[in-house]
């Protein structure tokens, strides 16, 4: 599968496992709930490690293991919830994330421009061209 | 006014190249119903009773001539020769195609126009005093800190998709003419005890299905912050602010069950770590300040005499320069409101002659700028007294020199039943019926300073709770039926009208407004107005009245 990286379009070298699978080798991504539960082991992991992050999920609960993590994933239930635009600006700009924010799950092909403006830099839509498209929308802005 | 540069004119050219493109993609079925939804909104675009409606952003109430001229071409090009004031100082079409609307954006970038973010859950155009700049009451002139909040939010990444839309106006006076304390952020200019000037910040006011006054939740701003601040405020509703339930999601709900203080702190906390890195240097102010720069003025404007003569030998002239005309801060000039409340036509509604002779007026006599009216009407903010017997009567040719400004008759009216999708009940209708139940002007003017504010269904599109008479249609069982409040208002006296009682059906809501007006002649003490008396006797003589046959 392709995603859209730092706008490129790239292989994915991510696994995203629910919380009831085995863990894998290479790099994996688990949500929040399993790292919290699993932290020990996991922390053990061969591969690169990711979180998954829904909405609702408090970035400051999070902000002392990020060194810990090559990804993060916002995850979309609902495109018109704007909670991870605002999660995506703290990763970046508050706590200095270097990694990969990547933006999973439901969101509009024309969200993209403005997620890559808060820090948003990999993208795994389902419409792939469409969304690829639209990253290059605006040449200007204010804020 | 503020003139484009190079980077405006560039972005507004590629949100009209976007939404093109989205438009395409949707009528190709590339795109969700639900995903363009919200990406029309965002472009102004509803779909209404006929169809798709267009609400046209106009930055904090100004316009130019040539603007004024496109709108007047949209309107005979595009739409049915009209085009409607709203009560945020925007305009709206009702009559396009959906496939022409990016062309009809086009147009309107051609002239320094646009519709971004004039509808969804996102932050609208900020409003402003129609007087700013030339009104005698003036702590500061707000229009240079209206066009830095516009910059800022348009397009703005983070707040695009907010739980709810959110509304934001500047008043710059003593008295608030912006309905401030009506909005998801109201700001004051004010000056502390150091003689400095800086906001007011008023957040979580509102007016829809739950109308709340806005509360101070920073009693003195400095200016290099406005926009840390507004950003923090921003932040913590994007975060917090209620998903669950649309009629909960306004800021003013997260305000009221969080409760002010904590709220407050929440805000506190996180403006405290960014309004190092956001601060607005003086540079940038004094820059933005130039586009706001007075006019040249006349200086001998004042030494005219004919303007005085005129007023005693023209008792039409004189009477419409006392209700239609206010005094400005250069002695010699007023500021004239063309009153877009004539009799004949809705409330709000202009065609496309008028607008063009309002852009040639404007150029002739008002410096080619005009402000819209949050109350739905036009002002022309510097008019030389010497031109004002002319300005009338040409005004007059064109049915907007009804001399009924602030009068009953001025009443705030949404679309209703006859054009929007939402609306319970008719409201052109019942205006028109109230025109004509009031049409001895001396009647009208002995009742002196009436809002009335009437909305065609509970989302309250015109402010019918803060109307000194406000009126709600309802649906009862598939008819028509109104609700009248009495006591509201969005002034600095602001206050939540008080529902007189039962509704009433549609042909007893003119009658019933006709029996309010008769019970305040009787009550009313020597120059007491309608809202003072209100105030004084309550709403009981009224009640008894207007069910005295129920």
């Amino acid at each position: 599968m392709q995603i859209i990286k730092n706008k490129q379009l790239i292989e994915n070298h991510w696994t995203y496992l629910e919380d009831d699978a085995p863990v894998i080798s290479g790099n994996i991504c688990v949500s929040l709930a399993r790292w919290q539960k699993e932290k020990a082991q996991l922390s053990q992991h061969a591969g690169n490690l990711g979180v998954r992050l829904c909405c609702t999920d408090d970035i400051a609960a999070l902000c002392s293991d990020l060194g810990l993590f090559a990804l993060i994933e916002l995850y979309f239930d609902d495109f018109m919830d704007g909670r991870s635009f605002t999660q995506a600006y703290l990763l970046r700009n508050r706590y200095r994330f270097q990694g990969e924010i990547r933006a999973v799950g439901n969101y509009l092909a024309d969200q993209a421009f403005q997620l890559s403006r808060v820090g948003v830099n990999a993208f795994a839509p389902e419409n792939l061209q469409q969304t690829f498209a639209t990253l290059d929308d605006f040449t200007v802005f204010y804020q | 006014m503020y003139q484009y540069n190079h980077n405006d004119q560039i972005l507004i050219e590629e949100r009209v190249a976007q939404f093109r493109r989205q438009t395409e993609q949707f009528l190709r079925g590339e795109i969700s119903d639900d995903g363009y939804r919200n990406l029309r909104l965002r472009n102004g675009v509803y779909i209404q009773t006929h169809g798709p409606m267009l609400r046209v952003a106009i930055p904090y109430g100004i316009l130019n001539a040539k603007q004024l001229h496109k709108l007047a071409h949209i309107a005979r090009t595009y739409d049915k020769n009209f085009c409607h004031v709203t009560t945020r100082q925007n305009v709206q079409y009702n009559w396009l195609k959906l496939e022409q609307i990016p062309d009809v954006l086009a147009e309107l970038a051609e002239v320094q126009m646009h519709a971004i973010q004039t509808s969804g859950n996102c932050m609208r155009n900020t409003t402003t005093d129609h007087l700013a700049g030339v009104c005698i009451d003036e702590i500061e002139d707000p229009r240079s800190y209206c066009e830095l909040i516009r910059q800022w939010t348009t397009l703005h990444p983070e707040f695009d998709w907010l739980p709810r839309k959110f509304k934001i106006a500047v008043s710059g006076s003593r008295d608030d003419r912006a309905a401030t304390q009506f909005h998801d952020i109201g700001l004051h200019l004010v000056e502390n005890e150091n003689g400095e000037v800086g906001f007011k910040v008023l957040v979580g006011g509102g007016l829809g299905r739950t109308p709340i006054i806005g509360q101070v939740i920073k009693p003195f701003l400095e200016k290099k912050h406005l926009l840390s601040y507004l950003e923090a405020i921003l932040r913590i509703y994007n975060l917090f602010g209620r998903r669950d339930n649309k009629y909960k999601a306004r800021i003013k709900i997260l305000v009221k069950e969080t409760g002010l203080e904590k709220f407050t702190e929440m805000v506190e906390q996180e403006w405290a770590q960014i309004k190092d890195n956001l601060e607005i240097t003086p540079e940038r102010f004094a820059a933005l300040k130039l586009h706001f720069a007075p006019f040249d003025y006349d200086k001998k404007a004042a030494e005219n005499i004919t303007f005085g003569q005129y007023q005693k030998e023209n008792k039409a002239f004189a009477t419409w320069v006392q209700h239609n005309t206010v005094e400005h801060k250069i002695a010699g000039y007023r500021a004239v409101f063309l009153s877009i409340k004539h009799p004949d036509s809705p409330p709000g509604d202009l065609t496309a002659q008028q607008l063009d002779t309002i852009a040639d007026l404007a150029d002739r006599y008002s410096f080619g700028e005009v402000r819209t009216t949050h109350r739905q009407n036009i002002v022309f903010a510097d008019v030389k007294q010497a031109d004002l017997f002319q300005l009338w009567q040409l005004l007059d040719l064109a049915n907007l020199a009804t001399p009924n400004i602030d009068t009953a008759t001025d009443m705030i009216c949404c679309p209703g039943l006859d054009f929007c999708s939402l609306a319970n009940a008719g409201s052109i209708g019942i205006a028109k019926e109230i025109n004509e139940l009031l049409d001895d002007m001396d009647y009208l003017h002995d009742l002196g300073e009436i809002k009335i504010n009437m909305s065609g269904c509970m989302n309250g599109c015109a402010h019918q709770s803060v109307g000194h008479i406000g009126i709600l249609g309802v649906d009862k069982k598939g008819t028509e039926w109104y609700q009248i409040t009495l006591g509201g208002s969005s002034d600095n006296d602001a206050a939540i009208g008080e529902r007189l009682g039962a509704a009433v059906a549609k042909h007893e809501i003119a009658p019933a407004i006709d029996t309010i007006l008769k019970v305040y002649v009787e009550q009313r003490q020597e120059d007491e107005t309608f809202l003072e008396t209100v105030n004084r006797v309550g709403l009981e003589p009224f009640k008894e009245k207007v069910y005295a046959n129920h």
